[in-house]
């Protein structure tokens, strides 16, 4: 199905520019064009689609439903939910303050927002067509269990106590008054209502990450043609303890959108570093953001987002050693 | 004279819809008042969850996306 994609970029590098598949140049310009319009394309088709599904999903009908809800429950749906919910990570604030606000518990608010940047539509299209659907499943299961037992801990240590007082007092506020589900005014939306939603979506989300896919394309495509297979293993040891702590501490001060990420990770992938430690590198690239935190930090005090900070950390170590150990690829 | 706030803590979908709310109102000729709002616990107390938001004479009229042509000229006439 996808091989236009390289039919296209055999004609532009190897026929047009006149550039061998044998040079390095070559090589990470033809998966550069390849990917590129291939991903352009499926993210296209599938965001419009996936939106078209999800148009009568909103924050405030997620908050509606999570408010209430037992606290095991909650936790996978948060998550869940976080997952298939994308918003602008500017509104990360509003929407902990909304959930704060209605009385759902901090941890299954951080269940929801720590998943949201690990797990989206797009990354999960591009995990499919370049790693294949087990990888995918694979990285959903992770990010969504980092989401689901990082919010049980939060709940356990009783994170309430660290948030900053005005959100601690709406909390309160909400438990005290059990507040009734606000009714929902369950319109049915209509085919072109739909339509539009689906297309304005697109167009936001595409504007959004057109530049992550360049760039990490571009990082994937340089990888893939200038680093010698088996690099990795050569130097950076094979898949030893510490390179996935080195992994993940790499991964913090540099930021990704997760579309921006996967191609590296495929990339990283096929040239020898271990599946563990890739994931680790990724996933704190993408979810261990200086940028979120500032915003967290108007919500949170500094002991909680520390925690928070080192608790993601851990996951993604443990993560990675998990995987290193248990699928060695 | 109307007074409009926009909901949203900076980023530049916020900005861009204070822009074009401003933009619209000078080619219509219509006085109004154009807030940016930044402050989350302001943002939480209009219980909003997606910005950019827009709250006309302190009514929350829309969220979660920047408003269209047709949405703001309403607004304003």
């Amino acid at each position: 199905m996808f091989e236009v994609f390289t039919w296209l970029a055999d004609k532009l590098v190897f026929q047009l520019l006149g550039l061998s598949p044998n040079t390095k140049l070559g090589d990470s310009l033809h998966f550069f064009i390849e990917d590129t319009t291939k991903i352009f394309a499926l993210l296209l088709v599938m965001i419009y689609l996936i939106a078209w599904i999800r148009a009568s999903l909103n924050v405030e009908r997620v908050r509606d439903y999570l408010a209430g809800k037992h606290r095991g429950v909650g936790y996978l749906f948060g998550s869940f939910f976080g997952a298939i919910t994308p918003f602008c990570s500017c509104s990360s604030i509003p929407v902990f303050l909304g959930f704060t606000s209605a009385g759902i518990p901090v941890g299954i608010t951080m269940s929801f927002l720590l998943t949201s940047p690990l797990i989206n539509e797009v990354a999960i299209l591009l995990l499919m067509s370049l790693l294949g659907w087990k990888f995918t499943l694979i990285y959903v299961l992770v990010g969504m269990s980092i989401g689901i037992l990082g919010g049980f801990f939060l709940d356990q240590i009783k994170a309430e106590r660290w948030l900053q007082a005005f959100a601690a007092k709406a909390f309160k506020a909400a438990q005290q008054k059990k507040a009734q589900a606000v009714a929902d005014d369950n319109q049915a939306i209509s085919m072109a209502d739909r339509h539009d939603f689906a297309k304005s979506e697109t167009l936001e989300i595409f504007g959004r990450v057109w530049k992550w896919v360049f760039v990490g394309v571009g990082l994937g495509a340089a990888l893939h043609g200038f680093v010698p297979d088996g690099w990795f293993e050569a130097n950076l040891g094979n898949g030893q303890w510490w390179s996935v702590p080195a992994a993940v501490f790499m991964g913090i001060p540099l930021y990704s959108n997760a579309t921006g990420v996967i191609p590296v990770m495929e990339s990283l992938i096929t040239k020898g570093l271990p599946i563990g430690t890739t994931l680790a590198f990724c996933m704190s690239t993408v979810a261990a953001s200086f940028p979120e935190f500032i915003l967290l930090k108007q919500v949170m005090q500094w002991r909680l987002l520390a925690i928070i900070f080192v608790m993601l950390l851990v996951s993604f170590t443990l993560v990675g050693w998990i995987f290193n150990v248990v699928f060695p690829y | 004279m109307k007074q409009i706030k926009v909901l949203g803590s900076g980023c530049a979908k916020c900005t861009k819809t204070a822009e074009v709310i401003r933009k619209i109102a000078e080619e219509l000729s219509i006085d109004v008042e154009v807030i940016k709002e930044t402050d989350p616990e302001t943002i939480m107390n209009y219980a909003v969850m997606s910005t950019p938001a827009v709250v006309i004479d302190e009514e929350l009229v829309h969220s979660g996306r920047i408003p269209s042509r047709e949405e703001i000229t309403q607004w304003l006439g």
